[in-house]
């Protein structure tokens, strides 16, 4: 149940780091961290899911007010290492085909051997 | 005796115990033998309906309770989020939600009212009754490889 927000800030670049579950109680806690990035013309966003092991349509709502400000800022945003899990919910809302989303690099077994 | 197993959570209407609730069915759905992929679409819908009824029907009251129920099948469980709050209409909620369009301009996207549609799209059967407060009634059926895989999982 716990959520945490790790935002790396170097010049011209964010990195985000979302970690645990995003829910009705979760994420206003990330909309309000997201808020307090600061986006100014061609800041490069990059929100890392690796971490992410749950999230619903709370969630979705903050990434897309997030994504929206970012654009409206004239900064660049990537939504990075989505599990298949978390790919599908994007696809089923149809904003895979909206925003920039890069799935998890996952070695096969195949690969792997 | 009877065909399925039922259990009921009553929690209070704040939004710290969705994740409780989504854990205790997350451990149902398991009892009940669904994939991985099966019991994560079960937890997103009763989630989403758990954070309806608390943020829909109880808008404007702190003391509000949602009753969370579960029937367990062999081959499929339905789950019931209710409310005692006001009611709303859910055809008309349905027509303003639904998924994104590839043409839409990322400024003009919409930021709620995805969580009907992912309810209907990740259940097999959803039903809504409006009456003194909102029901939402879904139901996930076991595929059928992981019926065979779980067949004796339970015992009726």
């Amino acid at each position: 149940m716990d959520f945490k927000l790790d935002v790396v800030e170097e010049t011209g670049k964010v990195q985000a780091i979302l970690q645990g579950e995003i829910d009705a109680y979760t994420a206003p806690v990330l909309r309000e961290q997201l808020d307090g990035i600061s986006i100014s013309e061609g800041t490069q966003v990059e929100l890392n899911f690796s971490n992410v092991n749950y999230m619903d349509s709370t969630g979705l709502s903050v990434i897309v007010a997030f994504y929206k400000s970012v654009v409206a800022n004239g900064g660049d945003i990537v939504l990075t290492c989505l599990s298949e899990r978390l790919k599908r919910l994007f696809d089923i809302t149809g904003l895979t085909d909206i925003m920039n989303i890069e799935v998890r690099k996952v070695i096969s077994n195949n690969e792997r051997i | 005796m009877r065909e399925f197993d039922y259990m009921e959570m009553r929690v209070p209407a704040k939004t710290q115990y969705v994740g409780v609730a989504r854990l205790a069915i997350s451990g149902l759905a398991n009892r009940v033998g669904f994939s991985y992929d099966d019991i994560e679409d079960v937890k997103i819908a009763a989630s989403e309906a758990i954070t309806n009824a608390i943020q829909h029907a109880y808008a404007d009251k702190e003391d509000g309770e949602v009753v969370i129920g579960c029937a367990l099948y062999k081959d499929k469980m339905e789950i019931m989020v209710a409310d005692y709050g006001r009611s709303f209409k859910f055809e008309e909620v349905k027509e303003k939600v639904g998924p994104y369009h590839e043409e839409e301009d990322v400024q003009f996207i919409r930021e709620g009212g995805l969580g009907l549609y992912l309810i209907e799209s990740l259940m097999d059967e959803v039903k809504v009754l409006n009456d003194n407060g909102v029901t939402v009634f879904m139901t996930k059926f076991v595929s059928r490889e992981q019926v065979n895989d779980h067949a004796e999982t339970i015992s009726f």
